[in-house]
């Protein structure tokens, strides 16, 4: 017998999707807090309006991220998740996992947890969700000591670094994201323990454009997998793809008739740099002109690969809205050779923490910051050169910041014998 | 010896980080590593990536409502140890992947998935996949609206999506419950937003001794929130007109709540990728600035990402994104052919509007 009448919530029971209510419900046999998280889910749907409270630093000792305090603004009513903290678990790069391993952080979950996830949480980790404050401890001792992991970043921390699952699955990642994700993560453990940072800073690695990851969007440090040499072809796969052998884009779009597959509709009039052609024999590319955008590869897997040449394109400064407006990240690397221990990426990668953890206001992103202070004053910082691969077109106004330096004679001048020349 | 509060310090353990990565792989992955050829789509759901070597390796992609509990878990890690040698995986967008080293494997652990109807195969190609959320109601304290709740409520419309192929690209959802967007709101195809629309409380009273007031009144972007003294007490006072309801005031002091039932509403954007395919990535546009937040099954939401996504896939040119597909059209015949009514207050007036705006005479007539 349920704790609390849910009429509202029990209307998410139906319906083809997974029920996350049924779940929570069944996990509430043997949690019984979570009747309480359940009845106060109920009176949010009633009240549209949340009943947590807000935050509330805890933590575990010597760490100032990975536990977020959650409190429930009715804890007469719900006593059972009064307190109901979150707690973030570094994951393995790629997201894969033993069946054992899981097995443990469930089991201890279960005993010192209400039971309750998220696989996983918007920047990756695993997150527990619902614990007390007694339990923070008991639960970061077990994690360390009984499943050798760690946890994760939260606050002005560096978060989680995340990766796609690059070449463990994928004939397309031209980095080792898994590595570089697993080597970040474990080269700025401190950073990513104890808050020095202006505001959040996220790193992510896609093992290509298609980028799994969404690292142009979310990061403020994106590595993203790309190459500098030829696409390789197979002319007798390509053929395969235009006599119907094989189904465009692996078969993804099998579940409309299409009609018969047009390369030159499909591909080569869609290459957005137009360096692609046809002529009933053979594909030619003009890899000079491409950008690789990866369309032709995705819709011709079998017959067209990224080139041998790899490295990643690194991109700067991505964010949701808040404050000052989203951001894309923007390209500052075009390409970078990315062999551990990746010692080039992480100076650079150090120049844009030390430039940003001076200037930044706080909670300002990086990408803020280089919108308050310009481009110029951020490659001045980082030791780059500006390339015309950085901008989508040069400025259009000419309010040029000059520097003294850069103007023939200087900035000081001589009045008097200026008006010599000019009488006032 | 467990964890001593006596002393805390004793055999501490800090700084160790993720476990790594090479333990959890299949074997099949471990040992093709970096050397896959290509992969198929067998069927919506299931993948076949073939190595170098010759090896196949078979994926079963299935749903997962992201809250889970460790009970639902746990069948899936039952499943995992049955047929994937105890390996399993998740995916960026909460899909759960269950993978097979050979063909004949495949059907046995489909049959076994099948019969659990938590765990829907589906999610591949050119299709709706899982959608990316947050917390919502069970479990934030900013948000404008329930985030699992709307996501259940759209998938169950969307389902045959998720199941079949039939769209002219993927189309990714994404659903932030307020304007911090922990979902990758702000680059989706289709987006559901939590909007506050009421300016924050300020709770007189409290707020000099909970709050530090230098920053709540330096969190606020435009500038409305200025020291005032009332009733005697040190507090701020808000300029309404100026507030643009980000919510940032609350999250630096609890003070300043802005939630309220009645002005929170949810705003639909469309357009946004990631991908850099044919076009950049863009960002999602507003196109429907407030529905209305109705629990328990949001009926006004779901049938606008329906219409949108059902007009996008009866116009749309295969491989054409939802952006790509209104940016050849045009934003105007977008409004139209979605016959959604176009408002003053999708115009940006922002930071950086003026680079919405049109310059030049040509456009479509509507």
């Amino acid at each position: 017998m349920a704790k609390f009448e849910t009429p509202l919530i029990n209307e998410l029971e139906k319906g083809p999707w997974p029920s996350f209510v049924a779940d929570i419900r069944r996990q509430a046999k043997t949690k019984p807090e979570l009747e309480d998280l359940l009845g106060q889910l109920e009176l949010s749907y009633k009240d549209k309006e949340t009943h947590w409270k807000h935050g509330g630093i805890v933590g575990v000792f010597g760490y100032g991220g990975g536990v977020i305090g959650r409190y429930s603004d009715m804890p007469e009513k719900f006593p059972g998740i009064a307190h109901f903290h979150t707690v973030r678990v570094n994951q393995p790069s790629g997201l894969y996992y033993s069946s054992a391993y899981l097995r443990q952080i469930l089991d201890m979950w279960e005993r010192r947890g209400s039971g309750l996830t998220n696989f996983h949480g918007s920047t990756g980790d695993m997150v527990l969700l619902g614990t007390q404050t007694a339990q923070l401890e008991e639960i970061f001792w077990e994690l360390t000591h009984d499943m050798q992991t760690d946890l994760g970043g939260s606050g002005g921390n560096l978060r989680t670094p995340s990766c796609c699952l690059g070449m463990s699955r994928c004939e397309w990642s031209c980095v080792d994201a898994q590595a570089i994700c697993h080597d970040m993560t474990m080269t700025y453990q401190d950073e990513l323990h104890r808050p020095a940072f202006p505001y959040k800073f996220k790193i992510k690695v896609s093992g290509c454009p298609n980028d799994c990851v969404a690292a142009i969007a979310r990061s403020d440090f994106a590595i993203i997998g790309t190459w500098k040499d030829d696409i390789r072809i197979d002319q007798a796969a390509v053929q395969a793809y235009v006599n119907g052998e094989f189904k465009p884009n692996a078969g993804a779009h099998a579940g409309r008739d299409w009609g018969k597959f047009d390369i030159v509709k499909e591909v080569i009039n869609l290459c957005p740099t137009k360096c692609m052609s046809w002529d009933g024999k053979a594909l030619k590319i003009n890899n000079k002109e491409c950008t690789r955008c990866m369309h032709c590869i995705n819709v011709m897997p079998r017959a067209l690969r990224p080139g041998l040449d790899r490295g990643a394109s690194i991109l700067c400064g991505a964010k949701a809205p808040i404050l000052e407006g989203q951001r894309l990240a923007t390209l500052i690397v075009p390409f970078i050779k990315m062999e551990p221990p990746y010692d080039e990426c992480k100076e650079l990668l150090n120049k844009v923490l030390d430039w940003w953890m001076e200037h930044g206001k706080n909670r300002e992103r990086v990408g803020e910051l280089i919108g308050r202070m310009g481009m110029r004053e951020f490659l001045k910082a980082v030791e780059l050169d500006a390339i015309p691969q950085m901008v989508k077109e040069p400025r259009s106004n000419p309010y040029i910041f000059w520097e003294e330096k850069d103007v023939p004679g200087g900035w000081t001048r001589d009045l008097a014998a200026f008006r010599k020349k000019h009488p006032l | 010896m467990g964890y001593d509060p006596k002393n805390p310090m004793k055999d501490r353990i800090t700084d160790i980080g993720p476990r790594h990565y090479d333990e959890f792989m299949p074997p099949v992955l471990k040992k093709n590593f970096g050397k896959w050829l290509y992969h198929e789509i067998l069927e919506p759901g299931v993948l076949m990536h073939k190595a170098e070597s010759g090896d196949e390796v078979y994926t079963v992609r299935v749903a997962a409502a992201r809250l889970m509990s460790v009970e639902l878990i746990r069948d899936a890690l039952n499943i995992a140890d049955k047929h994937c040698g105890g390996y399993i995986r998740w995916t960026t967008r909460n899909n759960i992947e269950f993978m097979v080293d050979d063909k004949s494997k495949l059907e046995p652990l489909k049959a076994d998935l099948k019969a659990n109807p938590m765990f829907p195969i589906g999610g591949t190609g050119a299709g709706v996949t899982n959608i990316v959320h947050t917390q919502g109601w069970v479990h934030c304290h900013t948000p404008a609206i329930d985030a699992s709740g709307i996501v259940k409520s759209v998938m169950d419309e969307l389902f045959k999506h998720f199941q079949s192929m039939d769209l002219p690209a993927q189309v990714r959802i994404a659903l932030a419950c307020c304007l911090n967007m922990c979902g990758a709101v702000h680059c989706s195809d289709i987006a559901i937003l939590g909007f506050h629309r009421k300016p924050p409380f300020v709770q007189h009273d409290l707020i000099s001794s909970i709050c530090e007031l230098p920053l709540a009144i330096a969190a606020c972007p435009t500038g409305a929130i200025k020291p005032a003294t009332v009733e005697g007490k040190k507090s701020v006072s808000v300029n309404a007109e100026r507030c643009m309801f980000c919510g940032n005031c609350y999250t630096m002091c609890p003070a300043m709540p802005l939630m309220d039932a009645e002005g929170d509403c949810v705003v639909i954007m469309v357009g946004g990728k990631i991908s850099n395919r044919i076009s950049a990535p863009k960002f999602s546009k507003v196109v429907i600035p407030a529905l209305p937040s109705n629990p328990p099954r949001w009926p006004e939401v779901v049938a606008a990402v329906k219409n949108i996504l059902e007009t996008y896939a009866k116009n749309a040119n295969k491989y054409e994104r939802v952006g790509e597909w209104a940016e050849r059209i045009g934003w105007e015949s977008f409004f139209e052919k979605c016959n959604i009514p176009f408002d003053v207050k999708t115009i940006d007036d922002y930071t950086l509007a003026y680079n919405t705006l049109r310059t030049t005479t040509q456009f479509k007539f509507s």
